[in-house]
């Protein structure tokens, strides 16, 4: 599939803008979260530039953005239509939470907690219809399956939490909890991306060029002629090949970057503390942004779809 | 709008294809093309028609197979595919804005042009190809059946069939209601053993197709005698001589 850059943006920058936020309202709820202002005014403001220039990203590549309030519509049955109404319904508890933990902290303690409850659930459930517009597409094998839901959930709660993790070191706040629940994150999500891979390089689509011309029981089909000498809206859009070149390179640095180098460096931070673990919670931030886009990079351009076997693919 | 229609249409209106005629001439694909230029969905845009990289909108396209068999032999399939008019449209339920939808009255997939946002999930929600993205007007297209040529009343009766239909020179491809058991259509499929495109990916297609009919074996076919080489080895050396120096 083609990797369009708006739409890895999005679901990175949205994906880790919902888990900082999600992670702020459980700290703020359980008592963990410091009682600084400023601190928590630039949680908020980063969780909500992240989620909002994700959201904007995302109708960059439409052919009327003009027209993308009509993408709300459909919630009964587009899952593309669900992220969006959840993700403007999320702004909503989440937005008021936050106005009661900046500014107004002493107000209903109880019904805040429950808005907070809603925010956080209503965070999570809009990263799952992210990942369900994905989830939900039968023709494509990499995407068609519950590794990309928990994927998106996970990576979500992952980045959330090492954006965090180095807000509150910024402000000379840093948390045991929040090292050790991003360092856990990291090794989750790197379990999870492993397995995923095994699962692509280990399985393929039930469909097959004999299934999709119907010509099985003949013998084993391969195309003679495509029906055009040039490439086609189908083949560039579906039949995006330079990924699958390169892609034990690109898995490699995905590792690298997005999980294995966070990990460690915050593990340093946690063994050397102070100064130190400023600059290292930092550097894990930048060093993840670039795994992260890679692994989504090949999330779209490794996945293959069927129409691909009308186009030579032997599989799918 | 979006949902498929709660009770499926009676009228499965979709197109019969018979693999084993289709001489794979692109008359179909190339009168789709004419015929929509002007019509419902118009125009089928082209980017850099004349030079050196042309693309374009296209509904209907012409494949050609190899099936190997070493038991049988080899042979070619010519393989028109255009849209199949899903009765589980993947490419429907998907669509955010309500601008794809399926006709109540007849099954036919159609976008509407004034709500579609351009997002090109439909087309990656479409196990076969059928969606097609317009550069130009910055929306999907697809096949419609010729909707606007089939229900026409300024045609005469019997121009009243897609636009690929009509042009087959060879009659490969046949039109009318599979909802019905009793059309021509349905019977054709229930004869010859009609077929889906990629059943498990469930979207219960309308369009069928007709599988090639097993070659004839045995003494039924008798081959031409074998051609003899023109030039005859058996010239003269100087023969020989005067066509090596005239040849050089």
């Amino acid at each position: 599939m083609h990797p369009a850059k708006s739409v890895i943006f999005f679901t990175t920058a949205s994906g880790a803008g919902y888990g900082l936020l999600t992670l702020i309202i459980a700290a703020n709820m359980t008592g963990l979260f410091p009682e600084v202002f400023w601190l928590g005014f630039a949680g908020y403001f980063a969780s909500y530039v992240l989620i909002t220039a994700g959201l904007l990203s995302s109708t960059f590549h439409l052919g009327h953005p003009e027209r993308a309030w009509r993408a709300l519509t459909q919630w009964r049955s587009s899952w593309l239509s669900r992220e969006g109404v959840m993700a403007i319904f999320t702004f909503l508890p989440t937005g008021l939470y936050g106005l009661h933990q900046l500014f107004f902290p002493e107000i209903s303690p109880g019904l805040m907690a429950l808005i907070g409850l809603v925010g956080i659930i209503a965070c999570g459930v809009t990263v799952y219809c992210t990942a369900m517009i994905y989830a939900s597409l039968k023709p494509i094998h990499a995407w068609a399956n519950a590794y990309v839901p928990a994927g998106y959930l996970l990576l979500s709660l992952m980045t959330g939490a090492v954006l965090l993790n180095s807000l509150l070191a910024l402000f000379g706040y840093a948390e045991v909890i929040v090292e050790t629940l991003a360092i856990l994150a990291l090794v989750a999500a790197l379990v999870w991306k492993v397995a995923y891979w095994r699962f692509l390089d280990n399985t393929r689509s039930i469909s097959t060029p004999e299934s999709a011309t119907g010509l099985g029981e003949f013998g084993r089909v391969h195309l003679f002629e495509a029906p055009h000498t040039e490439a086609n809206y189908l083949m560039k859009e579906m039949g995006f090949q330079i990924a699958r070149k390169h892609s034990a390179v690109l898995r490699k640095i995905a590792l690298g970057a997005g999980f294995i180098l966070p990990f460690l460096l915050i593990l340093l931070g946690m063994y050397v503390g102070g100064f130190m673990a400023m600059m290292t919670a930092s550097l894990a931030v930048i060093v993840m942004a670039i795994g992260i886009v890679t692994e989504r990079w090949l999330f779209f351009a490794e996945a293959r779809h069927t129409v691909g076997l009308y186009y030579g693919a032997a599989h799918a | 709008m979006t949902s498929l229609p709660k009770d499926p249409p009676k009228k499965k209106l979709g197109l019969v294809i018979d693999l084993d005629i289709c001489v794979g001439c692109h008359a179909c694909a190339v009168n789709c093309k004419e015929w929509n230029s002007g019509g419902h969905s118009a125009p089928m845009t082209d980017t850099d028609p004349y030079g050196a990289d042309p693309t374009g909108v296209w509904f209907n396209r012409i494949h050609s197979f190899e099936v190997e068999n070493k038991q049988t032999g080899g042979r070619t399939v010519n393989f028109p595919k255009s849209c199949l008019h899903c009765e589980d449209a993947p490419c429907v339920t998907v669509c955010p804005t309500g601008a794809s939808y399926k006709r109540e009255e007849d099954g036919i997939v159609l976008v509407n042009a004034d709500h579609c946002i351009g997002c090109k999930l439909c087309s990656w929600a479409c196990p076969y190809g059928a969606r097609e993205y317009d550069e130009d007007a910055g929306i999907m297209k697809k096949c419609t059946l010729c909707v606007d040529k089939i229900y026409n009343p300024n045609l005469p009766e019997e121009s009243r069939v897609p636009a690929c239909v009509s042009t087959c020179p060879v009659g490969a491809r046949s039109f009318g209601d599979l909802g019905d058991p009793e059309s021509d259509v349905s019977q054709l499929v229930a004869s010859r053993g009609g077929y889906d495109l990629m059943p498990e990916q469930e979207c219960r297609p309308t369009n069928k197709y007709l599988p090639p009919r097993p070659k004839r074996q045995g003494g039924e076919t008798q081959s031409a005698p074998e051609l003899m080489p023109v030039t005859d080895s058996s010239a003269g050396v100087i023969a020989r001589w005067v066509d090596k120096f005239l040849s050089a």
